[in-house]
């Protein structure tokens, strides 16, 4: 497959552009979570992170589809998501920072970057905890007639949560536009999801009657073709569809999560990293088909990097809020 | 041109007419939940607004207190004025990660970048043969938490002007009603009015002890009042209206005035709507007080099913007149 049909985005763009720009992108969350776990590391970062890296075609695929007023919520891993959809590196940073010219004046965090701008609806730190806002979202979509959708991403963690499943069967009972997009990466915390998983999850959401999916979580080009197609139907009024990516954390659950070998084998993540990385998979098929050279994508690595080395030194020197910021905004 | 005669309506039928009229002033306001539409409700509050606004606006929902509460929390940040519907205030325990979790924290977390315009009505009280599980108070677990706010009308003229304004409020509402006071009548005026939320009202003055009272509690504590006036004390009743915000200044002049205080409610004593109260006024009226403040809650079991059992849970007008009057050292 080399060029998709029904692609939601309205302005027309070749599919070379298309691929690069998702290459660029995958590399700008790569480059992002590096400079996370550095922070974090040096001890200049309060708290901690969720790291993304090894799932950026998940969220790059997807959020290629979807247009800038489209919605997204996002998990505790969701640095990704939010880049994705379109947030700027210094602005997150600042956020991971506790400071004020983060996206939330400091006083959200890794785990809740949330951006009108962006159609992000915020990242949520409780497990299936947005998936009420994203059917939510999607109902006011409906009802308002706007045309736009919304995806709930989610770790297959929440596969355990009562409450996705009351929302994909108000979402399928209603025709509502939302897709609901399962990132497997194996991993919920500290145990492998075939310790917590009953049956087969795709049965999960096809016993509602909704259109399911799975798509290797790895392979960019393969998660936007399904997504895309996805994203059209919901737009179109056809109603939601549950989307399985199959993909793998590289990193631990958090960046404290240093030893892992008591719940997974340092030869299981190098399989991955060496053989299954999303970028790579993506440059390697760019190449190979004569759309890019190695020297192009050397030089957008190096972009990318500079922008991100800007973005952090943008959000080391930025202030924190001042003391009068703490009880502003508890109500509106 | 005459004066308008009074006129008089129930609880429910001023609850049902604050939210047909904010339905037709606002095409984002709608109504969610189990049995809403054709059968309005048990209760029959809602009777009459699936057929002026349609099954789009009155929409009834699975048995998913969790899931429509979920949902309304997506569609208030995305244009849209929810009024969920609890049935039972024991139900909002399902509820309570998209409402403290979500709900209350979406606007803080973000910066004030997004909000949550949101109600939640649902009910509370004992005494209909209910038993544990439909039959509590909850309303001090949403005043425990920043960015919710809580509202317990006390009469069919509070309900319609206290619920207008928490539609039109930009945050999260939890609105409580006490099944028992559907009935209830009560003057409610033909034209437009609204209440604000976090102002006090003076349900009957007096200067002898200060009554502190909420939603049901409030028409137990007049009828209490009614007794002392016939051994000569005369109670002051105040009903706060809102646990949050909570008008604290009405609250503590009354008590400087009268010198003593009683709160009352129908939740929990413990840790309760009682506990917060007793304490903002003994904090601001300490040097007027003749006596401690005291209180009176449901008592700590779970509500039991029997009549002979569960009247002696929630206080009543004697209970009320009797700690009144010892506390006026009156025999």
């Amino acid at each position: 497959m080399t060029i998709v049909a029904g692609r939601s985005q309205p302005e027309a763009k070749t599919a070379v552009e298309q691929w690069i720009r998702m290459y660029r992108r995958m590399v700008s969350i790569r480059l992002f979570e590096e400079q996370v776990n550095d922070l974090y590391t040096r001890a200049l970062m309060p708290g901690l992170a969720h790291l993304y890296m090894g799932e950026e075609a998940v969220a790059v695929g997807i959020c290629e589809t979807l247009r800038s007023d489209d919605y997204i919520t996002s998990t505790h891993r969701g640095h990704g998501h939010c880049l994705a959809k379109g947030a700027s590196p210094d602005r997150m940073f600042a956020e991971l920072l506790g400071k004020e010219a983060g996206y939330c004046r400091g006083k959200g965090g890794s785990m809740h970057i949330a951006d009108p701008a962006t159609g992000n609806l915020g990242a949520n730190a409780i497990v299936a905890g947005s998936t009420g806002i994203a059917t939510g979202a999607a109902f006011s979509a409906q009802r308002l007639g706007t045309t736009r959708v919304a995806v709930c991403f989610f770790g297959e963690g929440a596969l355990g949560q009562g409450i996705l499943y009351e929302e994909m069967n108000l979402a399928q009972l209603w025709k509502l536009p939302v897709i609901y997009a399962c990132e497997n990466n194996s991993y919920s915390e500290y145990t492998h999801y075939s310790e917590t998983t009953a049956g087969d999850i795709l049965t999960r959401a096809t016993g509602f009657g909704m259109h399911a999916e799975s798509v290797d979580g790895q392979d960019a080009r393969a998660v936007y073709a399904v997504a895309a197609q996805l994203v059209d139907r919901a737009r179109r009024g056809d109603g939601p569809a549950f989307l399985l990516c199959n993909t793998y954390r590289f990193r631990g659950h958090h960046v404290g999560d240093i030893n892992r070998e008591y719940y997974r084998s340092k030869q299981e993540e190098q399989q991955w990293m060496g053989e299954r990385d999303p970028i790579k998979i993506l440059a390697d098929w760019l190449i190979a088909r004569g759309s890019a050279d190695r020297a192009v994508l050397d030089r957008i690595d190096r972009e990318v990097k500079s922008e991100i080395d800007a973005a952090v030194q943008f959000a080391l020197a930025a202030p924190y809020p001042g003391p009068e910021e703490v009880d502003q905004d508890i109500y509106a | 041109m005459p004066e308008a005669i009074e006129r008089e309506l129930t609880f429910g039928e001023a609850i049902r007419e604050a939210l047909a009229e904010e339905m037709r002033r606002d095409s984002r306001v709608f109504i969610m939940g189990e049995d809403v539409a054709e059968a309005g409700t048990p209760f029959k509050v809602l009777s009459g607004l699936v057929e002026e606004f349609g099954t789009k606006r009155v929409v009834d929902t699975p048995i998913s207190e969790a899931g429509f509460t979920g949902l309304a929390v997506g569609a208030a940040m995305t244009g849209l004025r929810p009024v969920v519907d609890i049935m039972f205030g024991d139900f909002v325990t399902l509820t309570m990660d998209q409402m403290v979790n979500q709900a209350a924290k979406v606007h803080y977390m973000s910066g004030g970048s997004w909000k949550v315009p949101l109600v939640m009505r649902t009910t509370l009280g004992a005494a209909r043969r209910s038993a544990a599980q439909h039959s509590q108070s909850l309303h001090v677990w949403f005043s425990h938490v920043p960015g919710l706010k809580v509202v317990l009308p006390s009469t069919p003229y509070d309900a319609k002007g206290l619920l207008k304004t928490a539609i039109r409020d930009e945050n999260p509402v939890v609105f409580f009603e006490d099944k028992m006071m559907y009935k209830m009548k009560g003057p409610v005026p033909a034209g437009e009015y609204t209440i604000p939320l976090g102002v006090a009202d003076v349900k009957r003055e007096g200067h002898d002890i200060t009554i502190v009272a909420t939603s049901s509690m409030v028409q137990v504590a007049l009828g209490a009042a009614t007794l002392l006036e016939e051994i000569g004390i005369s109670a002051e009743v105040i009903d706060p209206r809102t646990t949050w915000p909570l008008d604290e200044k009405a609250l503590i002049e009354s008590a400087n005035k009268t010198s003593r205080a009683i709160v009352v409610d129908e939740g929990y004593g413990r840790y309760g709507v009682t506990a917060e109260i007793a304490a903002v006024i003994a904090e601001g009226a300490f040097f007027s007080l003749d006596g401690p403040v005291k209180r009176l809650g449901a008592m700590h079991v779970p509500i039991p099913f029997s009549p002979a059992l569960e009247d002696a849970t929630v206080p009543s007008e004697r209970s009320v007149f009797e700690l009144a009057r010892s506390l006026c050292k009156r025999s």
